[in-house]
């Protein structure tokens, strides 16, 4: 199977996706690079508003990844509460 | 078709057809295996030029800068144009020995492999 | 009452797709005229999928802050003088490079995606397009932002958008995206949304950007963070573009096919000027050019393949072609531009031994044995004081416009020419790829503006090559071009460093 993966700016808000991140999806792999944070796991990774919020403390919308996106791999779908990468093979 | 065109029959301005340069043609020159000098080099003449113009003029000051150059033998040095075999007629004009507008002729020194054997 | 805030699937559709309206006195194809001609076949529109279901109000609420955010950097940047902390000031040619460039790449796709975000029936498509074309006006504005700071302190960014329509390598760009641009509506989103944007654009970006960040450019990597979240908008459509285009009729996968092994070949052609930059451009590196086109390419473009399998698409077959030249790339790339160093609105230089030694390491097959001797030799010619300029004009490639510095991969050493006779007239490239892009389109490429045979022509001013850089190529001659080392660009750094070259040291000695 192919690796979805998604990249962030590593700032503070991001830590809180990260680690919403790993709570929702077994086995990613969280590689820091300068200035960014790239996430993978193989063939599908979800983000949950609701994880994301109860990290951040505060109310976050899906939409608001994008301040923050630096970029991803995979087919995406996004609704109010979620945001996944899949491959299908 | 010769390309995907909202306007049928579409027909291409040539820019570069031979009329364009003034009485000269495009001629390439390239010496094989010399890569210090990147590519192949352009020239602008006229096809009444004489054969030997290109081997006293264009080709030392297009090539003279390597340190090979001194040592080529012109009597051993193989020729191509437009990726055939050639043999040039140092006393008659490009066009009439067939090098024609943007023809490519390479010349090749056996034994003179670039700097320290690496074709450069 | 209570007012129940709309989902966001409800309000994307309400505001996006439930504004298009049936055609009721006009024929559909005189509203879109470009939609068949490329032989593309639309059964349904509905079927587009949106995959980021933004709507104008959420994309003016998150780009302003992240323009918010990016304003502020710059600020600082200059504000700070960021331009002293860059690692060396050779580094700085690699955003001239990047301003001339890429930066109007950005507005030409700013442009292409303003008109196909008109010319396609199905108002999902429009929307993201539209979307897309004010995206790449930002990225144009804002890169000619972060780099007006480095123009106040360097030399060689004052004229980009004029030498980028008549300098000799930027044809390179620009015949790109004028390809592009001047094909179908269709043709342009797998060119640039799908080939570009998708696939290639991680070779483009991450070099530049990372690149910035190990050496110390604030303002670019900021710029590049900043764009790069745009770019996961574009990837997904460029993405969305290539699964419907396959889905809708299956009469458009071999034109799709054929799209995508011309696309991503040019692109591949126009990134050799990122090799270079990656290999020979950065005083701190940061991967080397084959490690990047591995990861980026030979390893992201598999398993996107193995996706895009399932509609009977296939690996290009150039891909091949490039995976075979990537040891070779960037060392042919420098060789070119060191070769026209006194042609060029940046500098060029010898790399170090140390620098050298880091390519070996690298490039173990190819580096010492075909490129350490040259560069050596250039090295000791420039020591001698006869620092080494070809003195004669190139060939180029009449469809990628780059000088033939190419060799055949089964024989490194040997140029690789291939030529097409077409209605009586010799054409020229550099491989297979560019030939074959020419025979499937003559009456396209037979139109390429190719930059030496204009100067010939005498379109570029003259009649001595003085004439052509200093005035219509507008570079500053003995300032922009020519070497690093005795460059005004170079004496500004030492002087903002205390640093004093080693000649003067000497003389102070003696």
């Amino acid at each position: 199977m192919s690796k979805v993966y998604i990249a962030l700016q590593d700032n503070e808000e991001s830590h809180y996706i990260v680690e919403a991140i790993e709570e929702d999806n077994a086995d990613v792999t969280v590689i820091y690079q300068p200035a960014m944070i790239r996430i993978e796991c193989e063939g599908h990774m979800v983000i949950k508003r609701e994880t994301v919020e109860e990290k951040m403390g505060r109310d976050w919308e899906i939409p608001a990844l994008h301040v923050n996106l630096i970029t991803l791999g995979g087919n995406v779908d996004e609704d109010d509460d979620q945001l996944s990468l899949t491959w299908n093979n | 078709m010769a390309v995907a065109a909202i306007t049928e029959n579409y027909v291409g301005e040539r820019l570069d057809r031979v009329e364009n340069f003034h009485g000269n043609q495009v001629l390439y020159i390239g010496w094989d295996h010399h890569l210090m000098f990147c590519a192949p080099v352009a020239f602008a003449v006229p096809p009444e030029t004489p054969f030997s113009k290109v081997l006293d003029e264009l080709i030392p000051g297009a090539f003279s800068l390597h340190p090979e150059f001194g040592e080529i033998d012109w009597d051993q040095v193989e020729w191509h144009l437009n990726a055939e075999s050639f043999t040039p007629d140092a006393n008659v004009t490009l066009a009439e020995q067939g090098i024609d507008h943007k023809s490519i002729l390479r010349f090749a020194t056996p034994g003179l492999n670039g700097i320290k054997g690496s074709g450069s | 009452m209570s007012n129940k805030k709309l989902n966001l699937k409800d309000k994307y559709r309400l505001l996006t797709r439930d504004l298009e309206w049936e055609f009721s006195y006009r024929d559909r194809k005189e509203i879109f005229p470009q939609e068949d001609f490329e032989g593309i076949k639309i059964t349904d529109w509905s079927k587009w999928e949106d995959p980021f279901r933004l709507t104008m109000d959420s994309y003016w609420k998150y780009q302003a802050e992240k323009e918010k955010k990016l304003y502020a950097i710059f600020d600082a940047f200059s504000q700070n003088n960021g331009q002293q902390n860059v690692t060396d000031a050779r580094y700085v040619n690699a955003i001239k490079l990047f301003l001339t460039g890429v930066s109007p790449l950005e507005y030409q796709a700013y442009s292409g995606f303003a008109h196909v975000g008109r010319q396609f029936g199905g108002a999902g498509a429009r929307v993201a397009c539209q979307m897309q074309s004010l995206d790449e006006l930002r990225h144009v504005q804002t890169q000619i932002h972060a780099m007006s700071h480095y123009n106040k302190h360097f030399d060689g960014f004052q004229d980009f958008a004029h030498m980028h329509d008549r300098v000799w390598y930027l044809s390179v760009p620009k015949s790109f995206f004028d390809d592009a641009r001047s094909a179908g509506p269709f043709e342009f989103m797998v060119a640039i949304g799908f080939s570009f944007e998708y696939v290639l654009t991680n070779l483009l970006f991450v070099p530049f950007m990372s690149g910035a960040a190990y050496n110390g450019d604030m303002a670019t990597v900021t710029f590049g963070f900043s764009a790069q979240s745009d770019e996961a908008r574009h990837m997904t459509l460029g993405l969305e573009v290539i699964k419907f285009l396959l889905e809708q009729h299956e009469d458009n996968v071999p034109i799709v096919q054929r799209w995508i092994n011309k696309w991503l070949w040019r692109g591949y052609r126009v990134l050799t000027l990122v090799a270079m930059m990656m290999d020979y451009m950065l005083p701190n590196k940061v991967m080397s050019w084959q490690e990047s086109f591995e990861v980026y390419f030979e390893e992201a473009a598999s398993s996107l393949f193995k996706d895009l399998a399932r509609y009977g698409i296939e690996m290009p077959p150039y891909a091949a072609d490039a995976i075979a030249e990537k040891e070779h790339l960037s060392h042919q790339a420098w060789s070119i531009f060191y070769n026209y160093g006194h042609a060029a609105a940046f500098h060029t230089w010898m790399p170090t031994e140390q620098e050298m030694d880091w390519l070996s390491e690298k490039y173990p097959n190819s580096f010492d044995q075909y490129y350490r001797p040259r560069f050596e030799k250039w090295r000791e010619m420039e020591e001698a004081g006869e620092r080494y300029y070809n003195p004669t004009l190139p060939m180029l490639c009449q469809t990628c416009q780059i000088p033939m510095g190419f060799t055949d991969m089964e024989n490194p050493t040997m140029t690789s020419y291939r030529q097409s006779v077409y209605d009586g007239e010799r054409y020229n490239f550099c491989s297979n790829g560019c030939k074959d892009i020419f025979d499937y389109e003559p009456e396209k490429y037979v139109q390429a503006w190719m930059p030496v045979h204009q100067i010939f022509q005498g379109n570029c001013g003259g009649p001595e090559m003085e004439d052509v850089l200093g005035d219509y190529y507008k570079i500053n001659l003995g300032v922009d071009n020519l070497d690093f080392k005795g460059s005004p660009d170079e004496a500004r750094w030492n002087a903002w460093h205390n640093l004093i070259p080693a000649e003067d040291k000497l003389k102070k000695a003696s």
